[in-house]
């Protein structure tokens, strides 16, 4: 029997995953939006179990935004990623340097 | 039923109409020349807003179920943001369009920005935050961005995306937690868990995630890695914009779902709360001191401001959240006329920010330097400048919450974050001879220096009712 729990685990595991992915990865941004959606992705299957065994259908409706939301922002990113690329030649990590912070 | 609904939000709907209406006439028509034109209109448009969302007043009405709520507490955070805003789109549209920066893009998104903030001030369930914020973030990483040309302003903008974004799972992760735990969405929900006893762990972890994606929002230490970078590489009138609105809006949204949806729970969030704060105090005064960059000194100086918001936050108590909006309505004014200063810097029309190009300021412009000094000591929170009864309140707030620690660690930290404001100071005055900055003769910068550094002064009288203004809000958002 799968319970509640075992969902809440897997996507506990895809969200540290994705946080790890944004952390130790040095080599790609591309790398980095996509442990963004691993994130988003956590979390939608958090809302779609939740929501499936409180038997309330408002986590299901918000899994709608999420996923709508996550396309926007991956659109934004990318355009903002090409830019990038024009300016410096490069989608590398490390090569995002030019200011100290 | 959907009549009312749609009444009260209806400066929401006009100004996202305007923006869409707008990106259409530019499309179709002369593309960049409307520009200027759009810059007026829509500064014109949020003014007005402002003035009929303080007007109308009155009555709290909540819409869509619950899912928006619009009460005293929203009301002053929005007319904060619109006027805000306002302030700052009039201020760049000269320097922006000397620099070949004014795109017809500019102004709406920023009003785009504006209608976010204004849903996230109003949100009364975790959809309309989530989509508030969002709304508001996606156009802010595209306005960072803007000089697509500049390797500086896309990092900042690739910076300000990545970790944002960061920041938005985060908060999802927390609300998806909160959603299961407490079995809803709603903040009138969410406190009704609460109440019953103890506070369940599951919701502990929400509320914990919740309020570091938010703190990433407000660049409370230790989630305020992007804000020097973010400051230094967008357009001087964009760093000018992310310094005033978007913290009214985000800290309005913190203390929105702090007290609406865990206000039962107040001893959970208050030491997190305390101690981002405490960080943030300290982290900011001590980092800026090594800045020679006066846009990067000023993301440190935001960083110190937020700390000493939150504190006002961290008290849990209705003259807490009072001194909150207090202090940052006085922050916005402050910020507004230093940005003003700092974009008419220049030399050879270009622009400069090395703070060592202000040495001897005041043999040249003994009026400007005179108006940055009272800005700057305000901002130090030196008396009588209207900045230190904004960190009084906030104190005050603090000491009568049972947080006397706290007062204490804020005292220090901004005496210690007085040093690189007063260095500033001594360099316009006594510096020593170097070459020379120019000033840019704008008349609308100049209005806007003078106007915020005669509030300064002139505000210690009565502060222009925003102290009543202010804890009519507060009194309306905690219960």
């Amino acid at each position: 029997m799968i319970g509640l729990e075992h969902y809440l685990t897997v996507a506990a595991t895809l969200f540290v995953i994705g946080i790890f992915g944004l952390f130790l990865n040095r080599k790609n941004v591309i790398i980095l939006l996509m442990s963004i959606e691993l994130i988003l992705l956590s979390v939608n299957i958090n809302f779609v179990a939740f929501s499936s065994f409180l038997g309330d259908l408002v986590g299901q409706v918000f899994t709608l935004f999420v996923l709508t939301v996550a396309a926007a922002e991956a659109a934004i990113g990318l355009a903002i990623l090409v830019c990038f690329f024009r300016n410096r030649g490069t989608i590398a990590v490390e090569d995002v340097n030019v200011m100290k912070g | 039923m959907i009549q009312a609904d749609l009444n009260t939000i209806l400066p929401e709907i006009i100004l996202a109409v305007f923006a869409m209406l707008g990106l259409v006439a530019a499309v179709y028509t002369s593309k960049d020349k409307l520009a200027p034109a759009l810059v007026w209109v829509t500064g014109i448009l949020m003014v007005l807003l402002a003035i009929w969302i303080g007007a109308a007043g009155g009555v709290d009405k909540i819409a869509f179920n619950g899912m928006f709520i619009d009460d005293g507490f929203s009301r002053f955070a929005k007319i904060a943001i619109l006027l805000s805003a306002a302030c700052v789109l009039v201020m760049s549209q000269e320097y922006m369009k000397r620099r070949g920066l004014l795109r017809f893009e500019y102004p709406l998104l920023v009003a785009l920005s504006v209608v976010g903030m204004m849903v996230m001030v109003s949100a009364g369930d975790l959809m309309s935050l989530y989509m508030g914020l969002e709304l508001q973030s996606l156009a802010l990483y595209v306005v960072a961005s803007l000089r697509r040309d500049s390797a500086k302003s896309t990092e900042a903008g690739l910076k300000y995306f990545v970790l944002g974004a960061l920041s938005s799972g985060l908060l999802l992760y927390g609300a998806s937690l909160t959603y299961g735990y407490a079995g809803t969405t709603l903040f009138s929900g969410i406190i009704q868990t609460a109440i019953h006893g103890e506070v369940s762990v599951g919701l502990l972890f929400g509320l914990i995630f919740l309020i570091s994606g938010l703190a990433f929002k407000v660049s409370a230490v230790p989630f305020h890695m992007w804000t020097p970078d973010v400051y230094e590489g967008a357009p001087t009138p964009v760093t000018a914009f992310f310094a005033t609105a978007p913290k009214v809006a985000a800290l309005g949204l913190f203390a929105r779902l702090l007290h609406d949806a865990f206000g039962a729970a107040v001893s959970d969030w208050q030491q997190v709360i305390a101690l981002l704060s405490v960080a943030s105090m300290f982290l900011g005064s001590v980092a800026a001191i090594g800045q020679r960059d006066i846009k990067r000194l000023m993301a440190y100086s935001s960083i110190t401001h937020m700390g000493f918001a939150l504190m006002g936050l961290a008290a849990g108590t209705v003259f807490g959240v009072q001194a909150m909006l207090i202090y940052v309505a006085i922050y916005i004014t402050m910020n507004v006329g230093t940005f003003a200063f700092i974009l008419s810097m220049e030399r050879d029309g270009q622009p400069v920010t090395d703070i060592n190009a202000l040495n001897l300021y005041s043999k040249r412009e003994p009026g400007r330097a005179l108006a940055m000094l009272v800005l700057l000591f305000s901002l130090a929170g030196v008396p009588p400048m209207l900045g230190f009864f904004g960190k009084f309140y906030v104190l005050r707030a603090a000491y009568e919450g049972g947080l006397a620690w706290l007062a204490v660690a804020g005292v220090v930290a901004s005496v210690i974050g007085a040093f690189y404001y007063l260095r500033i100071v001594y360099y316009m005055y006594f510096g020593e001879e170097g070459s020379e900055l120019e000033t840019n003769r704008s008349p609308v910068l100049w209005v806007f220096l003078m106007a915020s550094a005669v509030i300064m002064l002139l505000g210690v009288v009565n502060m222009f009712g925003v102290e009543g203004a202010a804890a009519a809000a507060a009194a309306t958002l905690v219960n």
